[in-house]
Order: structure tokens, then sequence, then C-alpha cells
């Protein structure tokens, strides 16, 4: 098991084309971006949560992949509530940062965006093969196959940089220059790693070559990626998350437009 | 289907920058379905004919061209399919994550129906015996079976004409006769033409009825059926670096001395490597028990994927015992602890040197001249004793001419050369080698085993991973045998 072949429990969110995951992702980050209130994001998170339970990850996964979108929301709250533009009336002072209900209602709204843009996001990628994400870029979406195609190449190049990474320490150490300096080492192991990953990338680039990649004639594909009707409904679903979630803050009266 | 036969004339290659062609003045007629060995000193342009055979050269900004080269009276660039290229370095050609999909790859862009395609991953993999499921992870093949994905998704592509640049270079002994017959049956049961460019004539001679030898400074040395060329122009071949087998390296008798003292030694030893991201670590090779004295050579054999290059890094000080005894002798050790893993980075200098198995990963500097500086500076040594050292080397290695090269520019002989010089900059009394020889021509492969003679003469330890057994013949004492694959990794 390896980052580029995931063991992707088979599960609903699994079978779905990663194209359709992600443009329902995208659906509601968009709209999630245009306004900064608590009730659309409250809305959007809490369905899009129900639907995390369809992804097939089990709870220790769930917490472990998505453990840093929790450790960052807060963040993002704290530095808007303490740091964001004040409005109403202020609520405490802490040296020369002041909060005040509109700070403290901004930074709560931007916790749950971020929490509502970052959960289901992370989900879908932990249910999605690179491979079948690559197929359908270029079969559903038609995004160019060599665009596509090369990054996929180059993303299975990584687990080589991590050992050429490992021997390049190795062999310092063994010519007597690892005991001091380990910035300017880490620079320096950096530029040679980068010198080693041009070569092996023009290397990978001269045999695909060889095999026909980026030739003129029209590429066939092993392996289908359709748009089906599961498909259609997990964009629907997307946007109706996105539709509730404006409707309810519109009637809320919270809807803010952020360009309005 | 048949071979497609191979026209040059006059053909030369100039890289771009370069003053002097890689290659030039070929003329060459291969008719369809002829099976040739294409053999030549290192630089003498075998890789570069190959990439214009299979149309990877390049456009006018690559390089320039002299002559023609015709596939089928057509050009390489136009030959896409008809095509297919085996590169050294097999890590560095797989495009996929899975072994099915990376066999298709080849296929789907040259328009292939899907059915056919997966009829044809079936018949490759099944052809060079790769017997793994098609959704197995390219990242966890061994050695041998990473060689043989890049075989399967050459042939997959049903090629007419097939180029193989030195395809079974690091593979042990028994991967490299499988690999040699998996391509001995194929070319015979698809009449492809096949052109093999390989330093090991003994293993393809047989396959190979016909030798074309480069000449390193343009046109052909000799050309005509194996044995005939083999038998002609042996003696001459031989000069030039090339392994034929009636004229081995010329090697020194050696009087069999005494081992002097002990100066490491391994009691019921583990070794292994921790993989990214993961706490334990994978175990390669265990129950090793064994001692390293001075003066006397040591290689360790086994297998792709025994361990054999994990055990050398344990030894060297790089790699933690996983459990059991490896503790340096008195004499070794010279008052730090005995366990070599803590040693500081200096410590180790002057006590156990490693040369790489990839000079490229232990290149630190710009110049060839600074590159042996390195040792001897982090000793603190004198600038007239650093210059000393340094001087010395270069001469005692052939690297004089190329002191302000850089060392990533150097041909392959010349980088293994360097690394060794590297090493020997701080005088370790021990010294262990991961696969030395490996890619070598015969020329540098004799100086290598006279070097590592003469260092244990004057009381080294070497250790040595290999696959090479006239290098084991030539040189070791002792020799630590490890068994089959304790689990992949990679």
């Amino acid at each position: 098991m390896s980052a580029m072949t995931p063991q992707i429990a088979p599960s609903a969110a699994a079978r779905v084309n990663p194209v359709a995951k992600l443009g329902a992702a995208l659906v509601i980050s968009v709209t999630l971006l245009l306004s900064v209130d608590i009730v659309s994001a409250s809305v959007a998170l809490v369905l899009t949560l129900a639907l995390v339970a369809f992804a097939g990850l089990r709870a220790r996964s769930f917490w472990i992949r998505t453990a840093p979108v929790w450790f960052a929301a807060p963040f993002a709250a704290i530095t808007t509530i303490l740091y964001g533009e004040d409005s109403g009336a202020q609520v405490a002072q802490l040296g020369i940062a002041t909060i005040s209900e509109g700070s403290l209602l901004l930074g709560v709204a931007i916790m749950l965006r971020v929490l509502a843009i970052g959960i289901p996001g992370v989900v879908l990628m932990a249910t999605t093969d690179p491979t079948e994400l690559a197929d359908g870029l270029s079969q559903v979406a038609r995004l160019p196959a060599r665009f596509v195609l090369g990054g996929l190449a180059g993303m299975r190049m990584i687990g080589l940089f991590i050992d050429d990474w490992r021997a390049m320490a190795r062999a310092r150490r063994a010519r007597g220059v690892a005991d001091t300096g380990a910035i300017r080492r880490f620079a320096s192991q950096a530029f040679a790693l980068l010198v080693l990953a041009i070569r092996r990338g023009s290397k990978l680039a001269t045999a695909m070559e060889a095999k026909g990649f980026g030739a003129a004639s029209t590429r066939t594909w092993a392996r289908e990626s359709t748009f089906g009707w599961p498909e259609t409904l997990l964009v629907g679903i997307g946007v109706v998350i996105a539709g509730a979630a404006v409707v309810s803050a519109v009637i809320a009266g919270t809807w803010s437009f952020v360009l309005g | 289907m048949t071979g497609a036969h191979v026209h040059a004339s006059g053909w030369g290659w100039t890289h771009a920058g370069r003053t002097r062609p890689a290659v030039s003045g070929i003329d060459l007629w291969i008719d369809a379905g002829e099976r040739v060995l294409l053999l030549g000193a290192s630089g003498a342009g075998k890789s570069t004919l190959l990439h214009g055979l299979a149309g990877v050269l390049g456009g006018d900004e690559e390089g320039e061209q002299t002559g023609t080269l015709r596939i089928d009276a057509r050009s390489p660039v136009d030959s896409r399919g008809t095509v297919g290229l085996v590169l050294q370095d097999p890590d560095s050609q797989i495009v996929m994550a899975r072994v099915g999909d990376d066999v298709a790859f080849a296929c789907e862009n040259l328009g292939v129906p899907r059915d056919e395609i997966w009829r044809r991953v079936h018949w490759a993999l099944d052809a060079v015996g790769l017997d793994v499921p098609l959704d197995h992870p390219t990242s966890q093949l061994s050695g041998g079976q990473v060689q043989r994905l890049v075989l399967a998704g050459i042939l997959a592509m049903r090629p007419r004409l097939l180029l193989l640049d030195e395809p079974t270079a690091n593979l042990d002994p028994e991967g490299v006769r499988d690999v040699r017959d998996v391509v001995d049956h194929v070319a015979r049961e698809t009449g492809m033409t096949l052109i093999i460019v390989e330093h090991r004539v003994a293993v393809w001679q047989d396959v190979a009825s016909r030798v074309v030898v480069l000449e390193p400074g343009g046109g052909i040395l000799a050309d005509g059926p194996s044995r005939e060329v083999l038998a002609s122009e042996g003696a001459r071949l031989a000069e030039r670096g090339i392994w034929v087998p009636e004229h081995p390296p010329e090697l020194p008798d050696r009087t069999p001395r005494e081992p002097g003292e002990p100066l490491m030694h391994a009691d019921g030893l583990v070794v292994g490597r921790t993989p990214f991201a993961q706490k334990e670590p994978v175990i390669a090779a265990s129950d090793l028990s064994f001692e390293l004295r001075a003066g006397s050579t040591t290689t360790v054999l086994g297998p792709n994927g025994a361990g054999k290059s994990t055990l050398a890094l344990t030894i060297a000080g790089l790699l933690r015992p996983v459990a059991g005894t490896l503790e340096a002798a008195p004499p070794l050790a010279a008052g730090v602890v005995p366990q070599p893993h803590r040693w500081k980075s200096r410590e180790l200098l002057t006590r156990i040197g490693t040369v790489f198995q990839h000079p490229e990963h232990q290149f630190l500097t710009g110049t060839v001249r600074a590159e042996l500086a390195v040792g001897p500076r982090a000793l603190r040594l004198t600038d007239e004793e650093v210059t000393a050292r340094v001087d010395a080397l270069l001469e005692r290695l052939r690297l004089g001419h190329l002191a302000d090269a850089n060392p990533f520019t150097l041909s392959g002989g010349e980088k293994r050369r360097l690394s060794v010089a590297t090493v020997l900059a701080s005088r370790p009394r021990m010294l262990v080698l991961d696969e030395p020889t490996f890619g070598q021509d015969a020329r540098t492969w004799r100086e290598l085993v006279l070097l590592l003679r003469g260092l244990a003469d004057n009381g080294a330890s070497i250790v040595a991973v290999t696959h090479d057994e006239p290098f084991v013949d030539a040189l070791a004492e002792n020799v630590i045998r490890l068994g089959s694959p304790q689990g992949v990794l990679r």
C-alpha cells in the first residue's frame, strides 16, 4: 500500500467517479466562499458530515486524516477573532488585540467554513485512487492527457525521491560532513535532490516518449471512466447542499455577499 | 509479424553544446529478424545510436544529426510503435502505479482498442514470466521483477525492432539468465529484429547472431557473425575494455597471506530498514555472525532482495542494527565506543569508508578536485596535506585531466573511480563497497581489482557487495552468502 495505490474500502463514495466528487466539492466550496456567515457554513457542514457517513471510512482513519483540518480551523478562528476587523460592541481587550462582537462572529464563521470545505475534501480524496482520478480528468473532464498523465507519472516518482534523499543523507554521514551545519547541509542536499530529480524526470520523459506518449495519433484508454447516474446524483446532492446553505442564510438574514 | 530492417547511412549525432560527435560515420544494414549485439568501449556512442533508432534524441535544439537513419525506409520519429526501447535504470521507466496499467500504457498511446490492450497485457506479462496480479503496486517489485515489467511494457507494443540498453545490469546471475531467455524466446516467437547493447558478451553471444563494434572515434570497428568477430577481433576488443569471454582482464597471481588482526565482529546480527512514515523496521537479513579482519577481503553475495546492501550499510555504521551485536574491535574503534552506528560522522571517516551503489548520491561539490578534498578537509588536515593527498589520488586513478570537471558530468567509469578515490582520501582502515563493478567496462574493472588488492595488502579490511562472480574469484578470501529474499524492500 502506498499513496499511489491506496487500499480503498468498498463504499458508495469509492465507486463514484472521482470527477463527480471533485465537482460536488467544488460547488459547495465556491458557494461557501461567496459569503462569510455562520448559518450557511453550519448548514453545509451538517449536511456534508451526514454524507461522509457513506464514504466507508473507519472512525480511526477518519480522525487521523481529518486531524489537520480540525487543528487548523480553531487557529483560523482565533486569528480572526483577535486581529479581524472590529465591529459592534467590544467584548474584551488583550494588549493590542481587541475582541468585538463582529470579529467574534466572523471568527466562528471562518472556522465553520474551514471545516465545511476541508472535511469533505479530505474524505473524498481518501476514497479516491490517483490513477482513477487521472482517468476521470482526461476522459470525463477532457483535460489534456499529456498534462494529466505527466502529473500522475511524476507523482509516482516521489517514492524514488524519498529513497534518494535517505541515501544522500547516509552518504553525507559517511563522508564526514554530517556533524555540523545542519541547515546548510539540508540546503545543499535539497539542491542535490533537485539535480537528481531532473535527471530521473528526463529519463522518465524519454521512456514515455519511446512508448509513444504524446504522439499525434488518438489515444485509447485501457480503463474506462464513465459519468452515469450515480455521478449525476452526487453532483446534484452537492448543488442541493450549496442551495440549502444559501437559502437558509438568506432566510435567516445573515447572507452577506463578499463581492456585493 | 516480421521484424523491421534498419539502414544507417553516414549517420552521426552531436549533442547540443558539444564539439565532438557522440557517434559518427555509421553505415549499417540490419535485415529484418536479425539479432545484433552492439559493442564498443565506454563513450563509443552505443546508447546514442539506440536513442536515435528509437527516435527519442529530440529535435534540432537537442543536437545535430548527420547522414540518415531509416527503419523500414521511414525515419525513426515516424516509426512510433514499430520500435521498442528498454533503457538502463528500469526504476525510472515505470509510468503507472499498478503493474497491469503500466504494461497497458504504451498500447494506450498507440491507440490500441481496449479489449486488445488487455489481451496484450496478459500475453506480455506471461511472456516475461512476471506472475503478479494486474493491480499489484509497481513500487513493490524486486529488481528482477522491475526489469521484467519494463520489458513487458515494451513487448505489449508488439514492436518489430526491439532495442535493449544493458537490460540485465544490476540483476543477480539467475535474473540475468532469466531475462536473456525471455528475450531470446520472444524474439524467436515474434521474429522481431533485436539490437542489444551490453558489456557482458558471454551472456548474449548465443542469442545474437551478429556482432557490431563501434569505434569511439567514429565509424564501425568490426561487423560480422558473432563467433567470427569475437575470434578474430577478441584481443583488440578486450584491449578497449570490452568483456570478451576468451580474453578476460589479465591479473597477476596473488599469494595467499595470513589475515591480520580482527577489526569487527557480528554475532546474531539482524539488519533491516524502516520504511518511510513507519515505526517498525522491515527485516532484510537475520542471524548473521562473522568476523572482518585487517588485510582481508570479504564479499557479500546473494540474490536480489536478500538484504546485501542493508547489511553493507549497517557494517558501514550508516544503519542501526535491528538486533544482535555488531562491534568494532579496539584497533578499529581506536578510542571511541565500539558500535559504528553511534560514531560521529567525522569519526567514521578514518575508520570506515563507504562507496555507494549510485555515485551520484555521494557527490557533494562542483569539481572533481573539491570532491576529493571533502574528506581531508573534514579531518581538518593542513592545506599542504590536503593538496598532497588530492594530487596523489588524481594521478593514481587517472582523473588528473578531469580535475576541474563537474562530477555529475563524468562517464560511468570515471564516476566510479572518483567515488572510490573520495573514500581513499581519508585513508579509512575499512572499506565498504556496494556493487563497485556494476556497469563497468573491463578496463575499469581491472583497475578496481588491482587497487583493492593493493589496499588489502596494506592492511585495509574490504567488504564488497556484488553479483560479479569474476570479481569474487579475483579478490575474496571470505564470503558472506545471504539467502533468498525475506520480503521485498525497496
